[in-house]
């Protein structure tokens, strides 16, 4: 799929997932809008998965370890036809699959649960070795957001990948420059990101991670070591009085903005 | 003072943890050791030098092993995730809770030596909070064997077990008390000894301390019942309440503290479906002083004849 679909595709998501949140009362939209581009690439152009096999043996692995944006993630696994799209209106609602963090037990293309953060990377290292040791052709890929970063486990498992020499393992760390309460710069600057995980041993690439023409061959990239992408981001991407604004990490549009942002996000599909 | 509990032969339940574990590995080429730095402490040399490749040792990092060891899973590989009790579970639980118990992964994480099996290097390296904090999760089974045969079926158990689960061991010598052809059955309580006014209840280290005690009271003309409880979680109520029913008094004891563990378990059992007369013998709360595990556990009430008298207070009370 070339990129201006993609981009199609993206703003599909952007669009279905702001809906989402509006009805859910709910959501962290911001971060949302920031990792869309690079799910969208994956799953409509990287990722060799089979909706209909979620447990398919070969299937590239796939961890999002910013879990909190999991409405994003469920949008994406809806219009790649892993759960059913009209399911996406049940997000939040009791006893719904869709809560707040994915579920790897009730959800066809989840791998592992996320939430609380620092996870998905040690993880996503034990993928990448289980497939090192059976010969799996697989790739794992995960994300975690940039404040994710300030966890210690990721460093440890940073430090796991380089050693075990994990070429099949590609990290993205969506670089928004916000996390919950303020900017990176203001709380625990770990910028830039680039010259950290060069030292312990990793490829780096830095794209921009709201561009569809760069998302695609950092992803398809592959390396002789691990890769990690500093997908440089806009929290908020798309909707522009969201857009680099911290108090969009998880607030809930009124009525008369979500009308704005639908206007936005529908300008272009 | 601290003259050995047992005259029989001591064994360290880490090399049938060990031996077992490579018996395994030679048939079952999924099987992975995940390690923390702790090949020696966890008695991996073996396995190492016969499976070198499925040795994951990630080097002195709880978090990031306990992780390795669920996403090893999801690419179908069986892993052992073996560290010392306190780090594995202190340092790690969080990723035990996430990674492990949520996410439903089939992992094995094996708390090598627990309780307070390194004594004199003091209560940050004590494990006597693992009961607590692991049976707290949904969809972990909990496990401290006995002794060597018991740990040697856990493991083979485990192994076979499709999930996540917990095997807690100690370095702590102790002898045989089961039959060499024990079959493990999660939640089965083992009867080592029958009675009819008293119930021993323990697991670990401490079985073998309440056969002892179960003798002293046969000396004064007091029944007792020993039961051996190596799961902790799902707990087997059927005996406890039999137990229960039929002693009239309970008595347990752990290398844990008595917040949370092995006799809270039974406490919950006894309070909802048969309340009676019970003491909870374990760490009471406190940092322990310095001293071997054998020591402490005498000098926090748990030497044979401290375990017999408070049976026989405990009797009094029915």
């Amino acid at each position: 799929m070339e990129p201006t679909e993609l981009e199609r595709i993206a703003r599909q998501i952007r669009l279905r997932d702001l809906q989402a949140v509006y009805e859910a009362g709910a959501g962290h939209i911001g971060g949302e809008m920031s990792v869309i581009d690079i799910l969208t690439a994956l799953y409509f152009r990287v990722l060799r998965v089979w909706p209909d096999q979620p447990k398919h043996p070969e299937r590239d692995r796939f961890v999002l370890s910013k879990g909190h944006t999991a409405c994003a993630l469920y949008v994406t696994l809806a219009k790649r036809g892993f759960i059913p799209e009209e399911e996406i209106s049940t997000f939040l609602q009791p006893h719904s699959r869709l809560n707040g963090h994915p579920n790897n037990n009730k959800v066809p293309g989840v791998e592992t649960n996320t939430g609380p953060l620092g996870h998905g990377l040690p993880v996503a290292v034990g993928m990448a070795k289980a497939a090192k040791l059976s010969g799996a052709k697989y790739h794992t890929y995960v994300i975690t957001g940039d404040g994710e970063m300030q966890e210690g486990s990721n460093w440890e498992a940073i430090m796991a990948a380089a050693q075990f020499g994990l070429d099949n393992l590609t990290l993205v760390i969506d670089h928004n420059r916000f996390q919950q309460g303020a900017a990176l710069a203001d709380t625990n600057d770990l910028a830039p990101l680039r010259p950290k995980l060069e030292a312990f041993g990793w490829e780096v690439t830095e794209i921009n991670g709201n561009a569809m023409s760069e998302v695609v061959p950092a992803l398809e990239h592959r390396s002789s070591r691990p890769h990690c992408i500093v997908a440089h981001t806009n929290k908020g991407h798309g909707i522009s009085f969201m857009q680099d604004r911290v108090d969009w990490h998880h607030k809930v549009p009124s009525k008369e903005q979500y009308d704005l942002a639908v206007a936005e996000l529908s300008e272009a599909i | 003072m601290n003259a050995p509990v047992s005259t029989a032969k001591l064994h360290d339940c880490r090399d049938a943890f060990a031996a077992t574990l490579e018996k395994l590995a030679e048939n079952d080429e999924t099987i992975v050791a995940v390690c923390n730095d702790s090949v020696g402490s966890s008695k991996l040399g073996g396995f190492k030098s016969k499976f070198p490749d499925r040795l994951v040792n990630v080097g002195i990092a709880e978090q990031n092993m306990v992780g390795v060891g669920a996403g090893l899973a999801n690419g179908g590989r069986l892993a052992f995730v073996c560290g010392a009790s306190p780090f594995l579970t202190g340092r790690a639980l969080e990723q035990i809770k996430a990674d492990i118990s949520y996410s439903n992964a089939n992992v094995k994480l094996v708390g090598i030596s627990s309780g307070m099996a390194y004594g004199e290097l003091g209560p940050t390296h004590h494990s006597i909070e693992d009961f607590a904090w692991t049976r707290a999760l949904p969809n972990l089974p909990v496990i401290a064997p006995c002794d060597r045969i018991e740990t040697a079926a856990a493991v083979e158990w485990a192994a076979s077990y499709d999930g996540p689960c917990f095997l807690r061991l100690s370095r702590v010598g102790v002898p045989d008390l089961l039959p060499a052809n024990h079959k493990f059955e999660l939640g089965k309580a083992n009867l080592l000894r029958d009675g009819s006014d008293v119930t021993l209840i323990a697991n670990g280290t401490l079985t073998h301390r309440m056969m002892k005690a179960a003798e002293i009271l046969a000396g004064q003309g007091i029944s007792a019942r020993v039961l051996n409880l190596a799961t902790v979680r799902p707990i087997d109520e059927e005996a406890i309440i039999a137990a229960a029913h039929e002693t009239g008094a309970i008595v347990t004891a752990e290398e844990h503290t008595i917040f949370g563990g092995l006799g809270s378990a039974v406490a919950e059992v006894i309070v909802e479906h048969a309340p009676i007369p019970m003491k909870r013998l374990g760490v009471p709360g406190v940092f322990a002083p310095t001293g071997s595990a054998e020591f402490l556990l005498d000098e926090f009430g748990m030497r044979p004849a401290s375990i017999a008298e408070a049976a026989v207070t405990v009797i009094k009370r029915k």
